[in-house]
């Protein structure tokens, strides 16, 4: 780890020059990130939903959104005080408190997530030695709330949207897992930080995505299903179902749905930038670039440099996956469930097997090239 | 005491709380719905008391299979089966409760002989925490817990292999004789609403 920017430091020095003592100073900078990190994630979530309005648009030959702001880019704004200020209906005979409780454990390991992205060498929030485990924990509790508020709103398509979730999510989560078990496996760790640092030195030649074509394949579609996007967005099939579990959900309850599904689409596109994309790092390895031109390495305005260009290059990774899912969308038709199920076990399964067992016997044979 | 202390402290009231009040509800409540849900809630708690035990594996582990998985497909299970019936009280029931009772009570003691006789070592600081848990459990999979684990792992084969020979009903033989198969309407679970026009022409409204 080279000593970058250190702004926990720095702040907690300042406060302490200030005649706070250094615990307080502590707990005062611990919120801080967290705040960040979930206005970011809000942040990130407009922008994918005017993304997605104005992609569905050029897909089907409209303008859509144009008077909200310069090129309606005010419109997500529009849409979420429209969604606080809409009444909040309980249906009657519906069970109150799982009703509310639902959305809410949807929407919490969503953004719990968030912790364990990296932005930077030093733009994390917790570099814990679980990392990206993590992340599939905290995604499996989500379909415990889809269920609860399928089974909470009394209507039968709500409790059909539910259990398909719940069936959904639990059939990709086992490919997810042993696609992401592949690349921790050449990283020799699972830290998000380790995977991306196991990545840098040529560049985009040693990007993960040419030492897994495989996985990143399964790792794109599971995330797919997982986030409920349209080729699997059967819990929510308008055709079928009406809208799944959302049915009865009106107004804040139904936005917390919302915002969920889009921060775990921004989420699944962040990831697959850090384990297949190589996270922050640029198009050529930025360290080698600094020595051809003389510079040093500990200069603060090349840090500086170096922090902002991560971001964006994480950011752009990002987008550009999320752009890809939101054309998807917008041009594939639906699985049938039994489709859905027959790829994610009888297909998908056996391929991450295969995947993650070639994966450790290249490990073996070639320890240069996939991480000894 | 420092900050870091105090904060355990409390965490591990609260999580001890929740856990034991949720084990209650799961066992006093009378929906098996909610029961299913608190059930969830005491996974949560209990992987939460590993966090405080610098058991990070652990407690991700936890969350993931229990939560995840075994919670998961309980609910769907119940979803699924839950008709709605009205249990009929059986003869009897009595003895069942006592029986039970004395079974818990019995448990109960032998775990709290279990913990007061075990010597456990109380010296603060005494288990330095392992960076990557994960390297240690690794290890001892292979080595000194190799037996159990492979066994655990034959057990779950057995268990799966049984599972899809009870789904695949062409393996086994219809017992039943075919009058008695009839078919039977699925039907989900949903309570009955009133209308909104009945209910307005039940009250009739001052026009």
């Amino acid at each position: 780890m080279n000593s970058g920017i250190d702004l926990q430091g720095s702040f907690i020095e300042s406060l302490q020059d200030l005649g706070i003592p250094a615990g307080a100073a502590k707990v005062l900078w611990m919120p801080l990130p967290m705040f960040l990190v979930i206005i970011g994630a809000t942040m990130g979530v407009l922008v994918a939903i005017w993304l997605e309005r104005k992609i569905s648009a050029a897909a089907q030959q409209r303008i859509g959104p144009e008077y909200a702001g310069p090129l309606g880019v005010l419109q997500p704004v529009a849409d979420g005080i429209k969604l606080v200020f809409k009444e909040d209906v309980v249906p009657t005979k519906s069970d109150r408190w799982l009703f509310t409780l639902g959305p809410i454990l949807v929407v919490i390991p969503a953004f719990f997530s968030y912790l364990i992205i990296p932005f930077g060498q030093n733009l994390v929030i917790t570099d814990i030695a679980l990392g990206i485990f993590i992340w599939i924990v905290v995604s499996s509790i989500a379909p415990i709330g889809l269920l609860m508020s399928g089974y909470a709103s009394n209507n039968k398509y709500s409790l059909l949207g539910g259990l398909r979730a719940a069936a959904q999510s639990i059939s990709y989560e086992i490919p997810l897992a042993l696609a992401v078990l592949a690349v921790v496996l050449m990283s020799n760790s699972a830290s998000t930080i380790d995977i991306v640092e196991q990545q840098a030195g040529y560049g985009i030649l040693s990007w993960n995505v040419w030492r897994q074509p495989v996985g990143f394949l399964i790792f794109w579609v599971a995330a797919l299903a997982e986030a409920e996007r349209l080729p699997f967005d059967l819990p929510e099939a308008e055709e079928e179902l009406i809208a799944g579990y959302m049915t009865e959900y009106s107004g804040m309850k139904f936005a917390l749905f919302f915002l969920g599904s889009y921060v775990n689409l921004v989420l699944s596109a962040l990831l697959f930038a850090v384990l297949y994309l190589g996270g922050w790092e640029f198009f050529i390895p930025l360290s080698r670039l600094s020595d051809w031109l003389g510079v040093s390495e500990t200069s603060s305005w090349l840090q500086i440099v170096t922090a902002s260009l991560g971001i964006t290059m994480t950011l752009l990774k990002a987008y550009f996956l999320v752009f890809l899912a939101i054309l998807l969308r917008w041009t594939t038709p639906r699985l049938r469930i039994d489709q859905l199920l027959d790829l994610g076990w009888k297909f998908l399964l056996p391929v991450s097997l295969v995947n993650l067992l070639l994966t450790a016997g290249l490990k073996l044979a070639f320890p240069v090239a996939f991480g000894g | 005491m420092n900050l870091a202390e105090g904060v355990q402290i409390v965490s591990f009231g609260i999580l001890a709380a929740a856990m034991i009040g949720a084990a209650l509800g799961v066992v006093l409540v009378d929906s098996i719905v909610y029961s299913a849900f608190l059930l969830g809630g005491v996974f949560i708690s209990i992987s939460g008391l590993y966090v405080l035990l610098n058991a990070d594996f652990v407690a991700a582990a936890q969350v993931l299979i229990y939560v995840g998985a075994i919670n998961v497909l309980i609910l769907f299970a119940i979803m699924l089966v839950n008709k709605g019936e009205a249990f009929a009280p059986i003869r009897g029931r009595w003895f069942r409760r006592w029986g039970t009772a004395l079974v818990g009570v019995g448990l109960f003691a032998l775990l709290t002989t279990m913990v007061l006789a075990t010597p456990w070592s109380l010296a603060p600081n005494s288990a330095e925490a392992i960076e990557y848990s994960v390297v240690e459990i690794g290890k001892h999979f292979f080595s000194d817990f190799l037996l159990p684990f492979e066994l655990a792992s034959v057990l779950l084969l057995m268990a799966m292999v049984g599972a899809i020979i009870i789904a695949r009903r062409d393996v086994i033989p219809e017992a039943l004789p075919p009058e008695e198969t009839q078919q039977t309407a699925y039907t989900l679970q949903e309570r009955p609403r009133e209308l909104v026009s009945m209910v307005s022409q039940s009250q009739p409204t001052p026009e």
